[in-house]
């Protein structure tokens, strides 16, 4: 059974999704600078205030997982308006207020020297010990709030829409096909954007409400919330946001792999039932966050655990050995963007491993807030998610790369990954030799594995670089004239 | 030695997953008919999930029966009798550790008892080669009881593991552990 395309995306709604890469692409270069600065500092081969590097720390954590949902919401966009009609207003209210959300937490970080990290953990932003003013945390809350409900809204049409052509969610997950006979399934696409649906609003919602209490605790130091009861908010919310833009971004793989291998991804039951688990589990296994928070209750931190390890299957043995299976013998030829989407998957695969160890209790005793976890979370995410949406991005413009010379594309392909395994290792190693994570300065024995990785990021920002400039060059006037 | 544990596992596990995908990739140009690899992948997946929830269920399993989370009384077997283990109130704020009493003694579980009183810190015990042996967090309104057991008398180092603000690196300690 082929899944048919039925609607064609108007004119305006592709310019949004190429303003949404326009974004992704700026942003993310920005706060890949960032990351090298704080691992050049973190090596000794620069010299950074104090001050400057936890600020860094905090626009590069929040602007990344900001960035990564932008670029994840326009590969669901793109690809979920072939079967549902969404609104593009709402596509582009929802970048609008990620524009206007990452400048005030820009503002907030550098000029205000707000840096209580992405996590802002209740009570910092209102204990800033003269590190900043109340302003600051204001505006950098609010910034945050903003992009939240910019993508509420986002998630809220997707429902409307697929609401308005499948009648309930729980079709749009394929219930009907999972456990009944119906012979037609919703395509893979509808049902990861289902899933990403549901799991987002519940972690948006109480990222939203957190973010209150915390904007109201600034005001009036009295209205205070329980450490733990904000910190459970703050990472329900954190982890249901960032594994959604992978959910996200990994559209683009169930959709561009048939195109390339001229094989169906197909939403049978398996498919199914892996999907209807990772709603569950997505939101299940956000204890594992907590395991070194000994005053949670026991049995919520051992479900992390076995959760944990339980939210790693559907991942590895649906989607990352589906895209091995429909490339495999496919006759495919080889091209920047489908490296880039195979590569994507493996990172994501590869990661999951070390951060599936890492939800062990007895090895995050000693493995927690370590390098370990950036290590993990590095290679899922820019390795796998960033690299999902380079693929998907050189794959809209692949008309555009083609007017450069393919070695140069393949030398940007291979910068980029060789780069991103270097970070990453750089990272897991340091961790496993007890390196704390978020640690401006560095004791001696720490600094070599710092100088690897500040040359493995300089590698993924040139591999980067070489891969956008291939597009922009391309679709530039020089191109066109061609 | 569990990080070395896990950083091989993960290293191995890691690779095994890069030669597949290498494989795969270099076979991508080839061509068979589809059905017939998929007949063949199901029942790989099939043996693959199985053989994953096994192993994952298996090392839940065992890894389950030791958690750090000590209970508020504590007592060990200890040559036929029960010592009480020694209680020691760790107190975390911006920047820096403070324990009482001091005096730590080797071969007996200590109970530290950890909070803060500002923001959050971590409470990260490390040995004077700087590994990690065990942390809990320190959280304000909440006392975190982790028991922890030296073997070896020597110095050992307190490190913040939870981001606290300007001077979180900064926020070191020291403690001397005694033979009695
Ligand atoms: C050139 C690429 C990159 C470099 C050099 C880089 C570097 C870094 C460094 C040095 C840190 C701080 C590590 C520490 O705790 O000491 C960090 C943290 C982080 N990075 Fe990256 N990174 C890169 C790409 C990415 C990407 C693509 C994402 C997500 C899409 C990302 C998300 C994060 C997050 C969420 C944190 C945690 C911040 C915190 O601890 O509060 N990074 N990165
Ligand atoms: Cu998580
Ligand atoms: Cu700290």
């Amino acid at each position: 059974m082929i899944i048919q395309s039925n609607l064609v995306p108007t004119r305006g709604a592709r310019q949004a999704v190429a303003a949404y890469l326009v974004v992704f692409g700026a942003v993310l270069l920005l706060m890949m600078v960032l990351g090298l600065l704080m691992r050049l500092n973190q090596g000794g081969l620069v010299t950074l205030p104090a001050e400057f590097f936890y600020q860094s720390m905090t626009v590069h954590g929040t602007g990344m997982v900001g960035v990564a949902g932008v670029g994840g919401a326009a590969v669901l966009w793109y690809f979920l308006g072939r079967h549902v009609r969404l609104t593009t207003w709402v596509f582009v209210l929802n970048l609008l207020t990620f524009v206007v959300g990452a400048g005030m937490i820009m503002a907030a970080d550098f000029i205000g020297g707000f840096a209580a990290a992405w996590t802002f953990l209740f009570p910092l932003p209102a204990k800033a010990g003269g590190q900043w003013e109340p302003w600051a945390a204001a505006v950098h809350l609010g910034g945050l709030l903003l992009i939240g409900t910019g993508f509420l809204l986002f998630h809220l049409d997707t429902v409307r829409a697929i609401l308005g052509r499948y009648g309930s969610l729980t079709r749009a997950l394929g219930w009907p096909s999972l456990f009944g006979s119906d012979p037609e399934p919703p395509p893979p696409t509808v049902v990861a954007s289902t899933m990403v649906a549901i799991a987002n609003t519940l972690g948006l919602v109480f990222g939203a409400s957190v973010l209150v209490i915390s904007l109201v605790n600034l005001m009036v130091p009295q209205f205070a919330i329980d450490a733990m009861v904000a910190k459970n908010m703050i990472y329900f919310f954190g982890h249901v946001f960032i594994n959604a833009t992978i959910y996200m971004a990994v559209i683009a793989v169930y959709e561009l792999l048939p195109e390339y291998t001229g094989r169906p991804w197909k939403p049978n039951r398996p498919f199914l039932a892996a999907w209807t688990m990772s709603t569950i589990l997505v939101l299940a296994a956000y204890p594992h966050h907590l395991l070194m928070d000994f005053g949670m209750p026991r049995w919520l931190l051992i479900l992390g655990q076995i959760l944990s390890y339980v939210s790693g299957l559907p991942i590895l043995v649906v989607t990352a050995f589906g895209a091995l299976m429909i490339v495999y013998r496919s006759g495919l030829r080889w091209d920047l963007p489908a490296g880039l989407l195979f590569i994507g998957v493996f990172g994501w695969a590869a990661g999951v491993i070390p951060a599936i160890i890492d939800a062990t209790i007895i090895v995050n005793s000693v493995m927690h807030n370590t390098l370990w976890v950036p290590g993990h979370f590095h290679s899922y995410l820019l390795l796998g998610q960033v690299g999902m949406l380079l693929g998907f991005a050189s794959w809209l413009g692949r008309a555009a790369g083609a007017r450069m010379p393919s070695r140069f594309g393949i030398a940007a392909f291979w910068i980029f990954v060789a780069g991103g395994i270097g970070l990453t290792q750089s990272f897991l190693y340091s961790g496993h030799a007890s390196v704390p994570r978020r640690f401006a300065e560095y004791l001696p024995e720490w600094i070599g594995q710092a100088r690897i990785g500040a040359l493995s990021a300089a590698l993924v920002i040139l591999g980067t670089t070489m891969l956008m400039a291939r597009l922009v060059a391309g679709s530039g006037p020089a191109g066109g004239a061609r | 030695m569990v990080q070395h544990v896990a950083w091989v596992i993960t290293l191995i596990a890691m690779g095994a997953v890069a030669l597949s995908f290498l494989w795969v990739a270099a076979r991508a140009g080839e061509f068979a008919e589809y059905p017939g690899i998929v007949e063949r992948a199901y029942r790989l997946r099939k043996v693959l999930f199985v053989v994953l929830l096994v192993v994952s269920g298996g090392v839940s399993v065992l890894t389950l029966g030791e958690l750090p989370y000590a209970t508020a009384s504590y007592g060990t077997p200890h040559e036929g009798t029960f010592r009480p283990a020694q209680v020691v109130e760790a107190v975390g704020s911006r920047w820096q550790w403070e324990l009482s009493p001091g005096q730590i003694v080797a071969g007996r579980p200590v109970q530290f008892r950890v909070t803060s009183t500002d923001v959050t810190h971590g409470f990260g015990i490390y040995d004077d080669a700087m590994h990690l042996l065990a942390q809990t967090q320190a959280m304000p309104g909440y006392t975190n009881v982790l028991t922890y057991t030296f073997q070896r008398p020597g110095t050992y180092h307190l490190l913040c593991l939870e981001y606290c603000g300007v001077a979180h690196h900064g926020m070191m300690g020291e403690f001397t552990v005694t033979s009695h």
